[in-house]
């Protein structure tokens, strides 16, 4: 019978016979992997190895921090917000409607704080907007990756919402939040009256340029609604060449972020007054964002930022203090490990 | 019948013979009260009270009997309504496969959770995760259950066919009386089946013929119930006798039987063949999954087929219980649900404020773009108000949290369990060498039960026993034979039986008395040695034995096998034998005894099988010197009774002194008596048992009556004391669980005294303990009782609370407590209100011993700690009378014995020995228990890093939901990137060595106080995992702030760093590294990284390449270097103190495991050889 376990064989009761060869013993068959007892190593957190792991990382963490701070600053920034300032007297009252009136010159001129140390090429010129959540879940879901790739795919912009179609019906390359919101502030920096140039070309990632935005795409129907979002697209250029579109695509993790705008490759000399002639296009103003443009050279970990040299100072230092700790808490208290006069039933026998 | 006999038996055995017992239980129950009698064999009981029951259950009424006409299926089942004989054990058909296998996994509540967020997100408004994402994990689970279920179905399937495609020879309905072959599936109620030596038998048949001309057949039942043994079965002679005219189908004869039930021992129907009723019992039918034995053919009607065999009504599959921690899991599982819902809200929450205080802003901004203006009419897109967006924002993040509850961890639960089923089964020192038996996991989900147990309920016979009897020694008329002396090993003193030139021996040797021997064989008649050999022929002829000649290398000789249901009625025999008193043969109506050398014939005139009530058994023998003889033999309680005390009192009185000093060294006894009836008693009798037999109903009760009538005024001719032998380890055993803190109580039917010799031979009692001892057959009296063993039990307490100041554990100071109790006064005591004083005193004594108890009585006691405590409790068996017990408690054990598999098909977990209990609760179950719990709390906390991590980056997206996780990564995370080690671990991991666990069995304690998983280690464990959130969060958060850095690349470095810290987490919690473990953790984390990078590489993902140039920046690397320091900083140093302060147990023994040969070598403590000497069982 199949269902009912038979498993026992031949034993008879009262059967003295045991010594019986048996035929198919049930007997499991010895391994050290079935009987658990494959080699291993038996890891225990002797106070040796707890001292020698926090001094180990405290070795290790305090040089780097040291590092990283020096890096952070050797890097010279120049940040300048210029969204508040770059309004015209008269319309402070009403920024969006400055803004939104396409008639209005938008040209504003920005002098940068002095050049406070001598900045070596490439310097990058960054635009930062502060509060603009490219993150919201509404926006970045508002791209179609295909549509962007193939010419052929025009017509695909499933999840372009709202930007898919124009009211004709006709579909919009690129479609989507993003593409429509694309940042549309320029700048010109000048030193004295010679103009320094900016390099875009390169700012987006190879990878996007080659694979992600077709060289045969061409941006159709962009911008042709009832609201502007930013940007206008030149319809001549493939969107594998519209760089500040793929960099403007790639959206940023965090509420408040900037976006590569371009190069400078040539060196700034330290006391250098540097004067921004901006076009200040980009609408912020309806949601209270800031704008701010940034210079800023760049060391082996990025760009200007303590935290990180801060935060590795204080975990070495940390265990540093621990390894001195349980030094000194292994010397006071010492426990001789593996004792068995310290199991429970030999520390507090029953009544004494 | 003494009437002080049957009151006490007979409110004892109350409780189980009512009527309002489930039917089903019958079976069990009635033979469970025949086994908890020390001198009783538990089949003989069962059959004859079965008959009882059925009798007064079951009116044989037309309107419910089946009426089966011998031959004639068309006649019998007109309608084809019967189920023909295919058997089905398999559960699906191709076809309901997939809706039948669906609902069954549904039914785990976790599933529908699941199901439901899966739903919830193809609503478009809430599609958080892509379709196949949300879907994937949920389906990946379902499909590995299904592909295991459907390949136990296709062997279930597979080995269905084979049954059913068998063959079996039919006799042909036409009525030529030839028998053609037939296919299993084909039989049909009412054909007559032929049925040859050694086959198994096809359906439940009445047997009509067979091959012995007295209508024997013997029948294998090892499938059914597992008793090795042969039983007989047969067949009726006024059905032998006609078998030609039924053949040829001109007599009709019909049988009108009992619907189909699962009473294997049970069988109530009447036959009636030319007009003439004949009554046809459980001894007249063979049952589907036995074999024909030492019989050629025979002869049957099939009555029940297919599934209405008792056999497939028998096989219920294994009880489903969940274990403890699994209880725990999930009132941790509502305390995250909680935690969820909080954090859901808080996010729903927030975004409606935020919507409230931005309302002005969202037409134009951006990134919100409150309407669409493609349509031409300016309808808002995708925006419903703010109450709507507040609702539709929590329902998403519940879709996104969703893995706060760990789905994986269900399956990475039945797969731990699974293995470590698997290490049970096969390890060899759970493997019997006796029976061949490895260890059984019946259960797979209560494994981790096995490390929390306080309390083992063990049966005695069988169990702590070995249920092997073995003569020892007799009283003769008040003399003691007990100076047995063992029998040569060659056996040239053996008696052996000389038949033509073969010698014929008993198999099984017993040890002699030789001044018995000399006596047996004294000449001349003198009254010592007439009643010597009186008393070897009772033994010899009172009983159900069936000789059997096997035949042995050397053809000159041959062994006599006695092949009975009745271990004591064996041992009888062969000491029988041994004496020279050999039985040869037994036929329906006869038995032939080789009384010392000469061959004798005696008629079987009738028998009275044993039952619970009478407690004894009797036979009626007609003598070659034509004298009529009645034996008797029985309990001694119940024998006493019937015995003449007129005139051999003190012969009485001396027996009954031999007697108690046989059980007071642990034997079982019995009583022999004999009266020799006059021809007016017997033709009496005759009449009286002839109608009793035929009678339709309550014929059971008929022939117990009968038999009352005739035992009675006996002539003691003596009694056998029969050693019930420890099994091996036993006393080892008990003496290592009580170290580990578990209290073992013993529940037998055994008599007090027995009970008792038994507890101090197997080491359960000692010397210095003080018994309580409570015997009283009144309520009142059992009050009184029990308020005086707790003013003594609570003067014991009261001065020992003083010297101790733990809780658990029996402390070396305090006098140690026995309480005994027997099963007439908890009849007083269980279900009433005197319960709570029993469990007052029961818990503060450190052994209890109940004797006398029925099979109810045994759960009754389980469950009286069970209501009351949170302890786990384990019960162990191996009778039928165990199963109640054992299906009571939250584990229960089956022998797989002597006794049959009742016990192990009732079940969790089965094996061969007492003594595996060791191993089994102090290695396998504190090491599942520690594997399980710590997995529990590693999943919790690996999954809430996850989602809180989720949960802050939330914080900064506006509240909406966006995960910089790509989607894939986070349905990825627990099934592919953190899986595997937490299986492996909670399979492989060890925190100590088997050695350690049994050298040192108060770490059982650990898994008794639940020191592995509990609230505290759980709100720690989720206050570490915020921490670690934290930093996984923050630390990139702030290295990141104000920079060009995007989603995607944000978004793998949290990924890579939250599947890295939580392996290395685990990885500080292993134990023991071996390569498994190393292949496991740095695999899973190459796995993760490889995935990430795949995915990256996908250029219709926004992500698109978003690793490689994270990769290759510094501040990447730095980012997660520095998040695993600190994140492992807090939990680093709370293990190095706590390892270093607590002075945890088992802390101390791994560091003992370690750095112990210097503790040897330095000559502290502890010597590890006098430990593995008094453990030679476990430690190899």
């Amino acid at each position: 019978m199949n269902n009912v376990n038979g498993s026992v064989v031949g034993s008879s009761s009262g059967s003295g016979d045991g010594s019986a060869p048996r035929r198919n013993s049930k007997r499991p068959k010895y391994s050290r992997f079935t009987q658990q007892e494959l080699p291993a190593c038996k890891p225990i957190l002797t106070p040796k190895w707890v001292i020698s792991v926090f001094t180990l990382i405290g070795v290790v963490f305090v040089p780097i921090g040291i590092a990283s701070l020096m890096a952070s600053n050797d890097v010279v920034e120049i940040v300048d917000r210029y969204d508040n300032v770059c309004v015209p007297p008269n319309m402070t009252n009403d920024k969006v409607a400055y803004i939104q009136n396409n008639a209005t010159d938008k040209t504003c001129i920005r002098t940068l704080e002095v050049v406070p140390k001598h900045m070596s090429q490439p310097i990058y010129v960054y635009y930062q907007l502060d509060n603009f959540y490219q993150n919201h879940r509404r926006y970045v879901k508002s791209r179609n990756d295909a549509q962007l790739r193939k010419r052929s795919q025009a017509n695909e912009t499933s999840g372009c919402d709202p930007e898919k179609r124009t009211i004709d019906g006709a579909p919009i390359v690129p479609c989507g939040l993003i593409a429509w919101s694309l940042f549309n502030d320029t700048y010109i920096f000048a030193i004295g009256n010679k103009n320094l140039t900016v390099n875009k070309k390169g700012i987006s990632w190879k990878s996007d340029r080659d694979h992600k935005f077709g060289k045969d795409v061409f941006p159709k129907n962009f911008q042709s609604g009832p609201l502007i979002g930013g940007a206008k697209l030149n319809a001549t250029k493939p969107l594998s060449e519209q760089e500040d579109l793929i960099v403007w695509m790639r959206t940023a993790a965090l509420p408040t972020f900037r976006k590569l705008y371009g190069r400078i490759e040539q060196d700034l000399n330290a006391g250098d007054v540097i004067s921004v002639t901006l076009k200040n296009n980009y609408n912020t103003y309806s949601f209270s964002g800031k704008k701010k443009l940034v210079l800023s050279t760049s060391s082996w970990l990025g760009g200007k930022n303590d935290f990180l040299g801060i935060a590795y100072l204080a975990v070495g230092g940390l265990c540093f203090f621990l390894a001195v700790a349980f030094t000194i808490v292994y010397l006071v208290k010492p426990r001789k490990l593996g004792d068995p006069s310290y199991l429970s039933w030999n520390r507090n026998p029953a009544g004494h | 019948m003494a009437d002080g006999e049957r009151t006490a038996f007979g409110d004892l055995l109350r409780p189980i013979a009512d009527p309002p017992v489930r039917p089903d239980l019958i079976s069990l129950s009635a033979s469970a009260t025949a086994a908890a009698s020390a001198a009783v064999d538990p089949p003989h009981g069962s059959r004859a009270e079965a008959d009882r029951l059925g009798a007064s259950l079951k009116e044989l009424a037309d309107a419910d009997a089946r009426v089966v006409f011998v031959g004639d299926p068309g006649r019998t089942d007109p309608g084809l309504a019967l189920p023909g004989n295919a058997v089905r054990t398999a559960k699906y058909s191709f076809l309901t496969f997939i809706p039948r296998n669906l609902f069954e996994q549904f039914r785990r509540l976790a599933y529908v959770y699941f199901l439901a967020i899966a739903v919830l997100n193809q609503l478009p408004q809430l599609a958080v995760f892509g379709r196949g994402a949300s879907v994937l994990p949920l389906a990946f689970v379902l499909l590995v259950t299904a592909v295991k279920d459907a390949y136990e179905d296709w062997r279930r399937h597979r080995s269905d066919l084979v049954e059913n495609g068998r063959a079996a020879p039919v006799l042909d309905p036409a009525g030529s009386g030839q028998f053609q072959p037939r296919r299993w599936k084909d039989l049909r109620v009412g054909e007559v089946i032929k049925v040859l030596a050694d086959e198994s038998i096809p359906c439940d048949m009445v047997l009509l013929a067979t091959s012995d001309p007295t209508g024997v057949a013997y029948v294998q039942t090892i499938n059914l119930d597992g008793e090795s043994n042969l039983k007989t079965r047969y067949a009726k002679q006024e059905t032998m006798s006609r078998l030609p005219s039924i053949s040829a189908g001109s007599v009709t004869t019909l049988i009108r039987c009992e619907t189909p039930n699962r009473n294997i021992y049970g069988f109530h129907a009447n036959l009636e063949v030319d007009g003439k009723r004949v009554s046809l019992g459980a001894s007249n039918i063979i049952l589907r999954g036995c074999e024909l034995k030492n019989t050629a053919w025979a002869i049957g009607v099939a009555v029940y087929t297919g599934n209405e065999t008792k056999v497939m009504l028998n096989s219920s599959g294994a009880t489903s219980k969940r274990s403890r921690l699994e209880t725990h899991m999930n009132r941790e599982t509502l305390l995250l649900s909680a935690i969820l819902i909080t954090l859901c809200s808080a996010v729903s929450i927030c975004n409606g404020i935020w919507l409230a205080i931005h309302r002005d802003e969202l037409e134009l901004s951006q990134y919100f773009r409150k309407r669409d203006y493609s349509g031409g009419d300016e309808k808002y897109y995708n925006y419903y108000g703010i109450a709507m967006q507040v609702f539709f924002i929590f329902l998403m993040a519940v879709i996104v949290f969703q893995i706060m509850i760990p789905i994986s961890l269900y399956i990475s639960m039945e797969l731990v369990r699974l293995g470590q089923a698997y290490f049970m089964i096969r390890d060899k020192n759970l493997y019997d060498e006796s029976s061949n038996s490895r260890f059984q996991c019946r259960a797979l989900n209560i494994n981790e039960d096995l490390g929390q147990i306080r309390y083992v309920f063990s049966d005695k016979t069988g169990t702590l026993t070995e249920n092997k009897m073995v003569f020892q020694c007799a009283s003769i008329r008040g003399i003691d034979y007990s100076e047995g002396k063992d029998p040569s090993p060659n056996g040239s003193d053996v008696y052996c039986v000389v038949v033509g030139d073969q010698f014929w021996r008993p198999k099984m040797l017993v040890k002699t008395d030789p001044k018995l021997v000399r006596l047996l064989r004294s000449e001349g008649e003198t009254q010592e040695g007439k009643h010597a050999r009186d008393f070897f022929l009772a033994l010899a002829a009172c009983n159900t034995i069936v000789p059997l000649i096997v035949g042995t290398p050397d053809p000159k000789q041959k062994l006599i096998d006695y092949q009975g249901e009745s271990p004591d009625e064996q041992a009888l025999v062969y000491a029988a034998a041994a004496y020279g008193y050999v039985l040869i043969e037994r036929t329906s109506g006869h038995i032939v005894i080789d009384v010392l050398g000469d061959r004798q014939r005696f008629n079987v005139l009738g028998l009275h099988e044993f039952d619970s009530d009478r407690k004894r058994m009797s036979v009626i023998i007609g003598c070659p010197d034509r004298t009529v003889r009645l034996f008797v033999k029985g309990a001694d309680s119940s024998m006493f009774g019937v015995l003449e005390k007129s005139i051999d009192l003190d012969i009485i009185r001396a027996t009954e002194t031999n007697l108690h000093a046989y059980s007071s060294v642990g034997l079982r006894t019995l009583v022999v008596g004999m009266r020799e009836l006059s021809r007016n008693d017997f033709e009496e009798w005759q009449s009286t048992y002839e109608k009793a037999s035929t009678a339709l109903y309550g014929r059971g009760s008929l022939l117990r009556a009968v038999a009352s009538s005739v035992e009675n005024n006996l002539q003691i001719l003596g009694a056998s004391g029969i050693e019930d032998k420890l099994q091996q380890g036993v006393p080892e055993a008990i003496e290592s669980l009580r170290q580990a803190g578990i209290r073992v109580w013993v529940l037998t039917g055994d008599k007090q005294e027995t009970a008792i010799s038994i507890g101090y031979s197997c080491k359960l009692l000692t010397s210095e303990m003080t018994h309580i001892v409570i015997n009283s057959n009144s309520e009142a009296s059992c009050r009184k009782s029990l308020e005086d063993a707790i003013a003594i039990s609570s003067k014991f307490v009261t001065i020992s609370s003083r010297a101790q100041n733990t809780i658990t554990g029996s402390g070396s100071a305090r006098v140690p407590l026995a309480l005994i109790i027997d099963g007439t006064s908890l009849v007083h005591i269980l279900e009433t209100e005197l319960e709570e004083k029993l469990f007052k005193i029961a818990t503060v004594c450190d052994v209890v011993l109940c004797c006398r108890v029925a099979p109810l009585q045994k759960a009754g006691i389980v469950a009286l700690i069970k209501k009351r405590t949170e302890d786990m409790t384990l019960a162990i068996g191996d009778g039928a009378n165990d199963v109640s017990m054992i299906q009571m408690a939250d584990v229960g054990i089956g022998i797989s014995g002597q006794e049959g598999r009742q016990a192990v098909m009732a079940s969790d977990f089965a094996m061969g020995q007492f003594r595996f209990l060791v191993p089994l609760l102090l290695v396998h179950g504190h090491w599942n228990y520690q594997r399980i719990a710590y997995m529990i709390l590693y999943n919790f906390y690996r999954n809430a890093v996850f989602v809180f991590i989720m949960f802050w980056y939330v914080l900064y997206t506006a509240y909406t939901l966006t995960t910089a996780i790509t989607e894939w990564s986070s349905v990825l995370y627990s099934v592919l990137y953190t899986a595997l080690p937490t299986v492996v671990v909670g399979i492989l991991d060890k925190d100590l060595s088997r050695r350690t666990l049994l050298e040192y069995p108060k770490l059982y304690g650990n898994g008794q106080r639940e020191e592995s998983y509990n609230l505290k280690l759980f709100i720690l464990t989720m206050m570490d995992a915020i921490w670690q959130s934290l930093v996984v969060f923050f630390i990139p958060y702030m290295a990141y702030r104000d920079t060009t850095v995007d989603g995607s690349s944000l978004g793998d470095l949290w990924t890579l760093a939250v599947v890295t810290l939580v392996n290395i987490h685990l990885a500080m919690d292993v134990f023991r590294w071996n390569w498994i473990t190393h292949l496991s953790i740095w695999g899973s984390i190459a796995v993760a990284v490889m995935c990430v990078i795949l995915i990256d590489s996908m250029w219709f993902l926004p992500g698109y390449w978003a690793i490689y140039h994270i990769m290759k920046t510094g501040l990447f690397w730095l980012c997660l270097l520095g998040i695993f320091a600190a994140g492992m900083i807090p939990r680093f140093t709370m293990k190095a103190l706590a390892e270093y302060f607590m002075l945890n147990d088992i802390q101390i023994s791994r560091e003992l495991e370690k750095f112990g040969n210097f503790n040897d070598f330095t000559g502290t403590e502890i010597s590890m050889s006098t430990f593995s000497q008094t453990h030679p069982g476990f430690i190899r």
